[in-house]
């Protein structure tokens, strides 16, 4: 089998965007690429169509719509500010010609829908072309209003406000495979909706103990199964991950299975639970596996065997050692994302020092890419980079204590057809694709 | 910033000390000295939080679970025990050292896990620093602030922003463990009121749909239940001051009422004060 994991070789930077990029997702065609911000702000970008030009490769990925989603708010009965920043963006399947997506920050999801305008209907009878009102007595004719063709815009407009039904902050939205509801999930429950519906959702899960001081463990990330749609995940501080069977009861607190894996016993410190969190869990899209992203590895896990995952990569193990010092700076609690490629073969997650990693499940082989500035001009070939652990540091090799830590990838996306991967890096995006040859 | 000054003794002091467990005892030394540093860290990794933004309720419980994780193996070594009897030898009075104590000990017999601090203070406690439940804690940082009460309880961590008040008590903590006593900072159950926090949480639980029966302070609570505290909170934030979570609409939909009819005991919070709040309380809203 060909191998899926290649060196990208051309790169796209968008360097304009003026805030932490807080989440990337493309839509389910691919043709649309989402990103959100820490100023609330959603940035989408649409891949021009292939140029017949052979020499050029496929579409490049353009600004197409910017809006705001999502504003600062202040809570005041308990004086607290309630971020803007989204957290999540997921798109829904296009069912017409416009492009609907939720994104939601701590408290609120909102349904954006996005349009395209290119004509103008023009020759009202009750209005002029500048939208001033006609004299009645001068409207003598009828006429029907023609439409005119008019430079294109796209408009943004929020179509579902879903508020009210998160007392915590919410990490995780999920569109269901129904196409008609969705679930939201915060640190201790879970909530699914309808589409349609703003003023009340289901809680399906809830894990907050009647007595808060009991509190030990927290729901990290959740998913809904791309095919069963009375199936989820959600994943959690302990680094466990529950699936539960919505048909099963209302409330599902109990799993239908439990997936965990044994500790190594000769590992454990004081930080093995809080490097075991799970920040983020994907179902691949076939339906049959999910990954988990820890903070040292990235785990595969057949959905038929619960005891341990099929496959375990290691992102960063030569953080390792540093585990303390990471503790005090608190990038132990970074959460990092991953994601599959579009057949399933290769999955991705992001490192420190603007390093990215990709794996290919059917060769076994890892890559680890730098998303910079600096390192990569646009068109050129990504070089491969490696990390010194210890002993002589190779030429080009950089060592673990030059890593920079503020330097760090959470999100990255997968075209959900072709090689095409973008990449969040502070306030970067990274658009890195393959050349057609 | 968190004195380390606490002495420290081998659990087996007694023996004679040989070669080998000369160096197996430095290896233990500088594992106690490393476990107490994280230890140190993680508690003021708890205190320290955005004021304005609520903690991330994740890291908050992550950080809380290592913080148990090494006090369960001090417990076990026995290493708990010099900790806290440092604490003793700090020439404090003996319900002093119960309240410091109660910082870093468990404080139930029944509950097996150990709690952490958290800092209520009552003392010139407003309206707006209501408790809405028992699993809120209400901290403010008056000017006139004395007396503050180390409470253990978790629940009062995840709800709330750890305030500087808390810090404050860090420091009362610190101050008491190196000998200065300070009687009007930490306060302790013998002088508290006898009211318990049963009632404070229906007098100031107003926000909160509950399952259990009314109080005889239900009265009041629907009294409370209409106020607008928002006028309040300006005014805290205006003159400097913390004030305290309250219930959001979004707590309207919990459902899960803690009930009221376990108050942990020895973390009762002090509420001496009570009486007068609610006097202050009833002059605010009657606008007198």
């Amino acid at each position: 089998n060909k191998s899926t994991v290649k060196k990208p070789n051309e790169v796209f930077d968008y360097p304009f965007l003026p805030d932490i990029i807080s989440t990337v997702e493309f839509n389910c065609s691919g043709e649309l690429l989402a990103t959100g911000d820490k100023g609330g702000r959603v940035v989408i970008f649409q891949r021009e169509q292939e140029s017949k030009n052979r020499l050029l490769s496929r579409g490049e990925y353009n600004v197409y719509s910017t809006f705001q989603s999502h504003e600062p708010e202040f809570d005041y009965l308990k004086s607290l500010e309630i971020e803007e920043k989204i957290n999540k963006i997921r798109w829904l399947p296009q069912q017409n010609a416009a492009h609907f997506l939720l994104s939601a920050n701590d408290k609120t999801i909102k349904l954006w829908k996005i349009s395209e305008r290119d004509k103008r209907a023009e020759g009202y009878n009750l209005k002029d072309e500048d939208g001033r009102l006609r004299d009645q007595f001068r409207i003598t004719t009828l006429r029907v209003p023609v439409l005119m063709p008019m430079d294109l815009m796209v408009e943004a407009s929020p179509r579902r406000i879903f508020a009210n039904a998160h007392t915590y902050h919410i990490n995780s939205i999920s569109v269901n495979s129904d196409y008609e509801t969705y679930l939201s999930a915060d640190d201790l429950r879970i909530n699914l909706w309808h589409l349609e519906i703003t003023d009340r959702s289901f809680n399906i899960v809830d894990i907050k103990p009647a007595n808060m001081e009991e509190l030990t463990e927290v729901i990290t990330a959740a998913e809904c199964h791309p095919h069963q749609c009375n199936a989820f995940v959600y994943s959690s501080s302990k680094g466990t991950i529950r699936l539960c069977d919505m048909r099963a009861a209302a409330l599902c607190d109990r799993h239908s299975k439990f997936f965990e894996e044994p500790e190594d016993p000769s590992s454990r410190s004081f930080f093995s639970e809080i490097i075991s969190s799970i920040s983020d869990v994907k179902f691949s899209h076939s339906g049959r596996y999910m990954m988990t992203r820890d903070y040292l590895s990235v785990k595969v896990w057949d959905l038929n065997m619960e005891n341990r995952p099929v496959e375990t990569y290691q992102v960063h193990e030569y953080l390792r050692s540093k585990l303390c010092s990471l503790y005090e700076n608190d990038c132990i609690f970074d959460k990092f994302e991953c994601c599959w490629n579009g057949s399933d073969s290769a999955i991705m997650t992001g490192s420190y020092n603007n390093f990215f990693r990709m794996f290919d499940r059917n060769t076994r082989r890892d890559i680890t890419l730098e998303a910079s500035r600096e390192n990569s001009k646009p068109r050129a070939m990504l070089k491969p980079r490696k990390v010194c652990t210890g002993g002589k540091r190779k030429k080009d090799e950089i060592s673990v204590d030059s890593l920079d830590f503020n330097k760090k990838i959470l999100h990255t996306a997968w075209h959900p057809k072709e090689n095409v991967i973008a990449v969040a890096a502070t306030n970067n995006l990274y658009i890195f694709q393959d050349k057609i040859n | 910033m968190f004195s380390k000054g606490t002495k420290r003794k081998f659990s087996d002091g007694g023996e004679e000390i040989s070669d080998e467990s000369l160096l197996g005892a430095r290896v233990a030394s500088s594992y106690s000295l490393q476990r107490q540093s994280l230890l140190d860290m993680s508690l003021i990794k708890l205190q320290l939080c955005h004021m304005l933004v609520e903690p991330n309720l994740c890291r908050s419980v992550l950080i809380a679970n290592t913080v148990r994780q090494i006090q369960e193996e001090m417990t076990h070594d026995g290493s708990w025990h010099m900790v806290t009897e440092a604490f003793c030898s700090a020439g404090q009075s003996p319900s002093e050292r119960l309240v410091a104590t109660e910082v870093l000990c468990r404080s139930r017999e029944q509950d097996a896990e150990p709690k952490l601090f958290s800092v209520i203070s009552y003392e010139g406690c407003r309206e707006e620093e209501v408790v809405a439940d028992e699993t809120l804690c209400s901290v403010s940082v008056s000017d006139t602030v004395s007396n503050v009460c180390l409470a253990g309880r978790m629940g009062q961590c995840w709800e709330k922003s750890e305030l500087s008040g808390v810090e404050r008590d860090e420091e009362a903590l610190e101050d008491s463990r190196l000998g200065s006593g300070e009687d009007e900072e930490i306060d302790t159950e013998d002088g508290a009121s006898t009211e318990s926090p049963k009632t404070i949480g229906q007098v100031f639980g107003t926000f909160e749909i509950k399952n259990g029966s009314p109080g005889p302070d239900s009265a009041l609570e629907e009294l409370f239940s209409d106020v607008d505290t928002s006028y309040y909170d300006l005014d805290t934030m205006l003159t400097g001051m913390q004030s305290a979570p309250k219930m959001g609409p979004y707590d309207l939909l919990d459902s899960l009422a803690p009930s009221h009819s376990s108050p942990s005991i020895v973390s009762t919070p002090n509420c001496r004060s009570d009486l007068n709040e609610l006097d202050h309380i009833m002059e605010i809203i009657v606008g007198s």
